[in-house]
């Protein structure tokens, strides 16, 4: 009797016990697994040449997948590693390769030199899938103390270093050396006796260039030729300037050629000025030298870029003569058009040794004439080569690293 | 003075500047960014001080002598210490204190830039006029210089192509065939220019830089 009353009771309340569950929820299906992309292959790592160290630098065949159309793929992730470590961290990214055939990424976080690294690359699907390579070679950094990409220009230095000696010794044997006439340069004498028989200034503007810039530089050399001149025959010359190193070294250059033609009283110190290093500034205020001071001879010699018009247009505007000269090729035209004598390009830097006449800087011009030639000479060499032989061999001798 | 030691410093820093060039290491970089680079500045920024010198100089014995154009000189002193005087005041927020914070930056914004902008202005009517000049078929040279900007100007606009589709790209071949390869041959002249002017130096055969012909 004392069991059959629970099982009575269990009987009675089951079904109403079942009843009172809530019904068991739908067991969620599993997300889909990412779609799996093409790993890519063959990583190779291998010390970034030519370098100052920390930099490894990475190669990879890209994904199969990459290059798809529409694109399964992002890119790729590079991972890095210490040799011998399983501590894989993303060092960067690298957008998709194709149609490249080789995938490169150049590593340039490592935290020092002489540790051997090693690399993954993983493809980045677009829907989140991926594909990892396996791993690359143990490579570690280091810096370099020569560059060897650079040795074709080591070459041609010390080869234009030798040129340069053997002119300028054949010059110091007393041989003579032909140059070329350069209209130019030989209408300076004219233009400062000129201004000398008007009584009117000289205008000397050296550009808007640095003193790192070496059309400054070549053209401070040819203010001093053009202030021995002007102190020959106490011409008043006016040398405005842009830049303050250049100013502090056209005053001294100037000072000096006076002092030199034993003119030391005629040099007036007002007269070579900084005026501003406002490229707009500088143009205004040359343009109201132009205007107040009438100069007879204008000389714009050095690097200029957008105000060169604006200066060599309101010179010829006041009538001056003007000579220019940049070796900046987009310039060129517009003092070829305002100015009545031009010097293109090298003769510029040629200007000095044209002017002294002295025969060691004459050679220097042979050497620079020299080395021209063989220049022309390979060029048309390697032209005649890539066009018989489709080999560019000739001319990635010429590329410099 | 003994032009020797200059020379001698031209000497030794332009033969390791050049070896610098072929040295990628890190002692090369650092020599090249820690003491060129900022020795250059420090350089600019003690020339500026005789430089700033000479300009008040040039205007003030200008403004003495009642020379023609003074009055703008005038001009040139109160920009100058103006400009100096403002920059100072505003940062130290002095001018906060008088409900003019910012003026330094309100007249360049205000003053300097739209002179500057005028004067880049000015440049369009000086092409114009240039161009003329450049442009009057005198000789055959001018001529051909004339019909070659002709094509190259009617190329890159859209009335070119609506009259001949070819035009832009005879325009472009002008640009990029004949007109490159003058480019290029400059440059070639240009470069070695520039190394012969830079061995020159370095060497001691050039001394005009030192004024005079840098005779001892």
């Amino acid at each position: 009797m004392k069991l059959i009353l629970p099982l009575l009771m269990l009987l009675l309340f089951a079904p109403l016990l079942a009843l009172s569950q809530p019904p068991p929820e739908p067991v969620p299906p599993s997300p889909p697994a990412p779609p799996v992309v093409a790993a890519p292959t063959d990583v190779v790592a291998k010390d970034t040449p030519n370098d100052a160290g920390l930099s490894i630098s990475v190669t990879f065949k890209p994904s199969t997948d990459d290059g798809a159309k529409p694109p399964k793929i992002t890119g790729y992730d590079i991972l890095r590693s210490p040799a011998g470590k399983d501590s894989f961290e993303v060092t960067g990214f690298s957008p998709r390769v194709t149609p490249e055939p080789v995938g490169h990424f150049t590593d340039s976080s490592l935290p020092r030199d002489g540790v051997p690294y090693v690399y993954k690359v993983k493809a980045v699907g677009v829907d989140g899938g991926e594909g990892i390579s396996a791993l690359s070679n143990p490579a570690q950094s280091g810096q370099q103390w020569f560059n060897t990409a650079r040795t074709n220009a080591l070459l041609a230095t010390v080869l234009f270093l030798c040129f340069v000696v053997a002119f300028v010794n054949r010059a110091r044997s007393g041989k003579s050396l032909f140059i070329r006439r350069i209209a130019g340069l030989s209408a300076v004498e004219d233009a400062v006796g000129r201004a000398t028989e008007m009584g009117r200034p000289m205008l000397y503007v050296p550009g808007i260039g640095t003193i790192g810039d070496i059309a400054t530089i070549a053209s401070l050399n040819i203010l001093a030729q053009v202030a021995k001149k002007a102190a020959e025959y106490e011409t008043p010359l006016i040398v405005p300037n842009y830049d303050p190193i250049v100013y502090t070294v056209a005053h001294e250059v100037v000072k000096e050629a006076y002092l030199e033609m034993g003119k030391p009283d005629a040099f007036r110190a007002d007269n070579v000025y900084f005026v501003t290093n406002d490229q707009m500034g500088y143009a205004a205020a040359v343009d109201g030298i132009m205007v107040r001071e009438k100069p007879a001879t204008n000389f714009f010699l050095g690097a200029f870029f957008a105000e060169s018009l604006i200066l060599a247009e309101t010179g010829a505007a006041t009538g001056a003569i003007q000579i220019a000269g940049t070796d900046q090729v987009t310039q060129l035209p517009f003092f070829i058009t305002a100015c009545d004598y031009t010097l293109m390009g090298e003769e510029l830097y040629a200007a000095s040794a044209y002017l002294a006449k002295e025969p060691l800087l004459l050679g220097t011009l042979k050497a620079q004439d020299l080395s021209k030639m063989i220049i022309v000479g390979i060029l048309i060499l390697g032209a005649l080569v890539t066009l018989a032989l489709r080999s560019g061999v000739i001319i990635n001798m010429l590329n410099v690293g | 003075m003994d032009r020797r030691i200059p020379l001698t410093i031209v000497l030794v820093l332009g033969i390791i500047m050049m070896l610098q060039f072929f040295i990628p290491s890190r002692p090369s970089e650092t020599f090249f960014t820690d003491i060129f680079v900022r020795w250059g500045l420090l350089l600019y920024i003690f020339a500026l001080i005789p430089s700033v010198g000479s300009l008040i100089r040039h205007h003030w014995r200008k403004l003495s002598a009642r020379k023609q154009g003074w009055a703008y000189s005038i001009v040139t002193l109160i920009g100058l210490f103006g400009m100096i005087l403002i920059g100072f005041l505003d940062r130290e927020h002095v001018l906060a204190k008088v409900k003019a914070a910012g003026l330094f930056r309100t007249l360049f914004l205000n003053v300097q830039v739209p002179m500057q902008a005028s004067m880049f202005g000015i440049l369009a009517f000086y092409m114009a006029s240039a161009s003329y000049r450049a442009f009057r078929a005198r000789t055959l040279e001018a001529t051909l210089l004339l019909v070659a900007a002709f094509i190259v100007m009617f190329g890159v606009i859209p009335f070119g192509a609506f009259v001949w589709n070819k035009i832009p790209f005879i325009s472009e071949w002008f640009l990029e065939v004949p007109n490159m390869a003058a480019k290029r041959g400059i440059r070639f002249g240009v470069g070695l220019g520039i190394a012969a002017t830079s061995l020159k130096i370095i060497l001691g055969i050039e001394r005009s830089w030192m004024g005079g012909g840098g005779k001892k």
